[in-house]
Parts: structure tokens; C-alpha cells; sequence
């Protein structure tokens, strides 16, 4: 390792954190996946996290709401620990809004229906209340008028956009993306990415997989650099693009950009 | 890219060519393609040539629609069909009281009132189940008796409400059991998933007939002297519990086949176990394992027939009473070939019942 490597990534800084790992590890089997995984993130604050495939990127972000589970370490969310016997998961996956590279929407139900489900059924909303914010996503996500359609009546883009809105209609303190726009059209991925600049100008915590570096230049605070299970590097856009400091950032960067 | 097709010219007006339109054209293709399809057409040409006109003969030409068994007999020619006219109503109704045949007719006519009105979306509703529970208490009463109507012991009911209340309500509590044991198979915890496999291998490693034998002859070995379980009861319960183990495993291979996606979106939501099955998983797996379940429930209707060898008559054990009957004996091709027919009727019902539901269902995914 290399003098000026960063052991810190920023964290420091951080003050009422609203998610904290620290000393986080996670295997699959024998293989370990992630190795002393530290980061602190703030409230409002919008990390976009990178690196090539298999570093571990997307098993970070599920780790957050327990879609998988770590073996060592700590995990807090909103002051709460995740931990095996934890109680209240729901309560806490209910504050962690999560959309996925596949859009996973539930292809037997309307637009309008997959964006109620969670409101009515976790947060006890009553139906028409539900609906109303449904519609009042739909209409932010640009895309009100498909609202009695399914699924497979829409493009990858409107699909995508209406995962957003289904997450968000459960009004989470926080919003995971894994790779939101790698499994759509080139045509398709400014329209979600410009629901998801929207979304950071009105404060969201945002975590974002992503190799959108257009996006993460102008939307991003921090930058996280994943390989091998590690974060690597850890810094504001600007010096992580301009002056990536470790070798390994540097080759990844001249490969994507 | 519409504009430019409309744009275009066409070529020329091309026509098929002779060979391939008009009836020629559809016998070359369709039965004389190869040789070996020529020789297939010519050899089923044949057999029916030598197996329908006879049958015509003896169904329709030479039969007789009104006659008495005597006569039949003496005639000896075509095939006897007022062997059904004149014994309906046993076969339908077995040993139901003569005056009293319209109280299980009104009760079959409401299950089927039932049944085709479920069949419409715009009905699935709570009311739904409503209508269901009255209709069964209404048909409960009629078929038992009270509320003025004479009572009338269960071991004298037969015939065509009992097969189809054996079959109804066995597929109806089959279906959930079947779900509930598919949910357990994949349980987490080692206890309750070995429990249902043991239970789903060990119902399917053993015949129907031989749960029947066991519901009625050693199952009452093991009740308290002087408690007696109802006859037609037992065999419902063995029905039930063996239509539920197929259903599990079809079931269960609906599970397999939804994508871990849906699961993580549900439980991303903050659904829990319960939810994510009712309202996510269940909804998607049943429609794609629907006509696998309809083979099932199809094969265990018709496998209702079995009770006969418990002694209950039904359907088939009514027709083979009156066979037994001097006058009509020697007639039981025209008894089975209507047995068959009704057994069919009701099958296909059940299977254009289910492509239907599927049609509603569809969301394009
Ligand atoms: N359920 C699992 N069981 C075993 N190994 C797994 C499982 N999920 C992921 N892995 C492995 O863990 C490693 C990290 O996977 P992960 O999906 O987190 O990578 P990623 O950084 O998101 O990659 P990509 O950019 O391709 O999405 C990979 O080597 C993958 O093969
Ligand atoms: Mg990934």
C-alpha cells in the first residue's frame, strides 16, 4: 500500500450519521466478499459508489436493508442495529427505499397498485390516501397517464421511473440504487437519471451503484471506490475524477471514461 | 417508419400459387404432404371407414329410445338407450327417497349456479364468499333435511350429488391445504419443512384406494367404542388429504419458478412473510401452475369413483345397480357410454373453467 492511501474516506466528517458501518465483513461460503467495510453516511448526503463487476457493490447496498446478511461488523440504520434477531426488519426495509437494476415490479398488479401495496399494507394507509400519493408520484416520475396499465405494458424507462415512485411512495429516509439505468436503452437512461437529479435537489440521502459518471459529477458528495470487497478510495467528485490516488481507481477510471 | 410503408408502391398483385389454396391445395399440405403421410391418411380413411357406420348403425338407426328392457332384449339389434329414461332417476339420485329426488336436484342445480357465477371476475368480490356460505348451508339442509324438510340419513344419498360433493368440497379444501404444505416444503425451519415432505411422499407413495380402505375400515379400530365417524365424512377426508399432496408439488414448482426479484422488492417494501406471499408470490405462482392444478383436480374428480369400493354409491356404483337389475341386464355398454358422458361434460366444464380464469388473468407478463 501506498503512503497517501486514505483511511478515513471521509468519514470523519460525518456528524448524526444516518447509516454507520463499520468494521463490516461478509462471506458467501469461503469467499470473502467484503472485507472491513467502514463508511458513515450522512443525512442528505449522496454517495455513488463504483468499481468493476464483482467488487461487491451491489452486496454493500443490500447488506443496508438486510437483503443479505453480514456476518461481522456493525450495521446501524437510523439509530436502529441490524442484527440476527432483529424484530422489526420490516420497520426498517419500510424507511429504506431500494430500486433495483431489473425494475422488479410486480407484473400482476397496475402501476397504480404496485405503488399502493407498500403504503397500504405496511404503512396501514388508507386506500384513497394511497392512491392519491401514488398519483402524485407518478405525476413527479412523469408518466401519470400509464397509471391503470401493468408492467409489461411499459418501456424499461417508464418501468424504471415507476420503481422510484413505488419506492418512494413509502416516503424512505433513504433511497438505494442498484445500477438503476444499466439494464435500459442508451435512449432510456437520461429520463431516469433526470428523475434521480430531481430527486437529489430535493434533499434525498441517496446511495447509488452506478457507472453513470456524468451523474455522479454532478449530483454525487462523495465518490467510493469498490474492489475486491474493499473500498479503495473515497473522495469529493472533483479530486476523485481529476486526481484518483490509487493505482487501482486510476486504471478502473481510464477504462470507463 | 408507418409513413414510409404507406408510401410504397406495391410491386405487383401476386397471387398464391393454385397449388397451395382451395381444397386441393389443403389436402396436398395437410394429408398428402409425403408419402408417409399419404399412407398415414389412407390407413385411418380406412379405420374409420370400418368402425363409424356400424357404430351409426347400432347408436342411432337401429336403437331404441322408449322401449322396455323386454323388448330390447328381444329385438337384439341396435342399442337399448331407454335403459337411461327409465332408470334416471336412481342413477342420479341412488337411494335418496323417491318423493323427496327434487331436494338433491335443487341442491346440484345451485352448486352449478354457484360455480358458473364464480366464474366471472366482475364477481370476485367478498360478496362472493357470502353467496358460498349460504349456498352451502341451503344446500347442507336440503340434502340433510330440517327446517321441515324430513330428514334424511347420509348413508342414503348417492349418485350424482355425491360424487359432486365429494369432488367440490375435496378440491376446494385440497387446494389450500396443498398451498399451505408447498409454503411448508420450503420453510426455513427443518422440522416443519421435513414434516411436509414426509407427508407430501408418503400420500403419493400409496394408491387413493387404499387411504379409502384405510378411512373406513381401520380408522374406526382406533375411535372409542360408540363414537362413530360419519361414512361419506371419511372418505371426503381421504380425498382431500391425498388431492392435497399433488397439488403441493405443482404448486410448489410454481414457487420455483418466481424470480428472487419479486421476493426482494416485497421484502424491500418492508412486506412481511405473510404479505409478500398473499399478495406477491401466491398471486403469480398459482397462475402459472393452473393447468398443471386442473389436471389434478380433473384426474381426483374422476377419481371420486373409488368410493364404490367402500360401499357408497355414487355416480358409477348407481349405474352399476341398475345393470344388476334383470330387465336391463346385459345393456351396460349404453349405461357406461352415458356414465362417460356426463363424466366428460363435467370434466370439460372444469378445464374450460380454468382457460377461462387464465384469460382473466392475464396481464401480458
Ligand atoms: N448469493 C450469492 N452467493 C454466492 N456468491 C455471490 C452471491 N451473490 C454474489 N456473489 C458473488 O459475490 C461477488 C460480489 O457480487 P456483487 O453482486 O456484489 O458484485 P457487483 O460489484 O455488484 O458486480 P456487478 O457490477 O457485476 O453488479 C461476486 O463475485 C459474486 O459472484
Ligand atoms: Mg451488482
Amino acid at each position: 500500500m501506498n503512503s497517501d492511501v486514505q483511511t478515513d474516506f471521509g468519514n470523519e466528517a460525518i456528524e448524526d450519521p444516518i447509516i454507520e458501518i463499520s468494521a463490516m465483513h461478509k462471506w458467501f461460503g469461503e469467499f470473502h466478499v467484503l472485507q472491513d467495510i467502514n463508511l458513515k453516511v450522512g443525512r442528505q448526503e449522496r454517495i455513488v459508489i463504483c468499481g468493476p463487476s464483482g467488487s461487491g457493490k451491489s452486496t454493500l447496498i443490500r447488506c443496508i436493508n438486510r437483503l443479505e446478511e453480514h456476518q461481522r461488523g456493525q450495521i446501524v440504520v437510523d439509530g436502529i442495529e441490524l442484527t440476527n434477531n432483529i424484530k422489526n426488519i420490516e420497520k426498517i426495509r419500510a424507511e429504506v427505499g431500494m430500486v433495483f437494476q431489473h425494475f422488479n415490479l410486480f407484473p400482476h398488479l397496475t402501476i397504480v397498485d404496485n405503488l399502493t401495496l407498500g403504503p397500504i399494507w405496511v404503512r396501514k394507509v388508507p386506500r384513497k390516501e394511497a392512491e392519491e400519493t401514488a398519483m402524485h408520484y407518478l405525476e413527479k416520475v412523469r408518466i401519470a397517464e400509464q397509471a391503470k396499465k401493468y408492467p409489461g405494458q411499459l418501456s424499461g424507462g417508464q418501468q424504471q421511473r415507476v420503481a422510484i415512485a413505488r419506492s418512494l411512495c413509502m416516503a424512505p429516509k433513504v433511497m438505494l440504487f442498484d445500477e438503476p439505468t444499466s439494464a435500459l436503452d442508451p435512449e432510456m437512461i437520461k429520463e431516469v437519471l433526470d428523475v434521480m437529479i430531481d430527486l437529489a435537489r430535493e434533499g434525498m440521502t441517496m446511495i447509488v451503484v452506478t457507472h453513470e459518471m456524468g451523474f455522479a459529477k454532478s449530483v454525487a458528495h462523495r465518490v467510493l471506490f469498490m474492489d475486491y470487497g474493499q473500498i479503495v478510495e473515497a473522495n469529493n467528485p472533483e479530486d476523485f475524477f481529476n486526481n484518483p490516488r490509487h493505482d487501482r481507481t486510476k486504471l478502473f477510471l481510464s477504462q470507463i471514461l | 417508419m408507418s409513413a414510409e410503408q404507406t408510401d410504397r408502391q406495391p410491386v405487383e398483385e401476386l397471387k398464391p400459387p393454385a397449388a397451395s389454396v382451395g381444397v386441393l391445395g389443403w389436402l396436398r399440405s395437410n394429408l398428402f404432404s409425403t408419402w408417409y403421410n399419404s399412407l398415414l391418411t389412407l390407413a385411418v380413411v380406412y379405420l374409420l371407414w370400418v368402425s363409424v357406420p356400424p357404430f351409426v348403425q347400432w347408436a342411432f338407426v337401429e336403437s331404441f329410445w322408449t322401449a322396455s328392457g323386454k323388448e330390447c332384449l328381444e329385438a337384439d339389434s341396435g342399442a337399448c338407450w331407454s335403459i337411461i329414461p327409465n332408470n334416471i332417476r336412481f342413477i342420479m339420485f341412488g337411494f335418496y327417497p323417491y318423493q323427496e329426488q327434487w331436494r338433491p336436484g335443487l341442491a346440484v342445480v345451485l352448486l352449478v349456479g354457484l360455480l358458473i357465477f364464480s366464474q366471472f371476475r366482475r364477481n370476485w368480490k367478498k360478496s362472493l364468499l357470502y353467496y358460498w356460505l349460504v349456498g352451502l348451508v341451503v344446500m347442507g339442509i336440503l340434502m340433510k333435511g330440517g327446517l321441515g324438510l324430513a330428514p334424511v340419513e347420509s348413508t342414503k344419498w348417492g349418485g350424482l350429488p355425491l360424487t359432486l360433493l365429494l369432488s367440490v368440497f375435496g378440491l376446494t379444501a385440497a387446494y389450500p391445504l396443498g398451498i399451505v404444505l408447498a409454503l411448508g416444503r420450503q420453510s426455513r425451519l427443518p422440522a416443519i419443512r421435513s414434516l411436509c415432505v414426509v407427508y407430501i411422499e408418503l400420500i403419493r407413495g400409496v394408491p387413493l384406494i387404499s387411504l379409502l380402505f384405510m378411512s373406513s375400515v381401520v380408522f374406526p379400530l382406533f375411535l372409542p367404542e360408540g363414537v362413530t365417524v360419519n361414512k361419506i365424512l371419511r372418505a371426503q377426508v381421504a380425498i382431500i388429504l391425498f388431492t392435497a399432496a399433488y397439488i403441493a408439488e405443482v404448486v410448489r414448482g410454481g414457487l420455483q419458478g418466481m424470480a428472487r426479484g419479486q421476493y426482494e422488492a416485497a421484502e424491500s417494501l418492508g412486506l412481511n412473510y405473510y404479505q409478500t406471499m398473499r399478495l406477491i408470490i401466491l398471486p403469480q405462482a398459482l397462475k402459472i401452475v393452473i393447468p398443471p392444478s386442473v389436471s389434478i383436480l380433473i384426474s381426483a374428480f374422476k377419481d371420486t369413483s373409488l368410493v364404490v369400493i367402500i360401499a357408497l354409491y355414487d355416480l358409477l356404483k348407481t349405474t352399476q345397480a341398475v345393470l344388476g337389475n334383470p330387465e336391463w341386464m346385459g345393456f351396460s355398454a349404453e349405461a357406461y357410454i352415458f356414465i362417460a358422458l356426463v363424466y366428460f361434460v363435467c370434466c370439460y366444464y372444469l378445464s374450460s373453467f380454468s382457460r377461462k380464469i387464465e384469460r382473466e388473468l392475464d396481464t401480458g407478463y
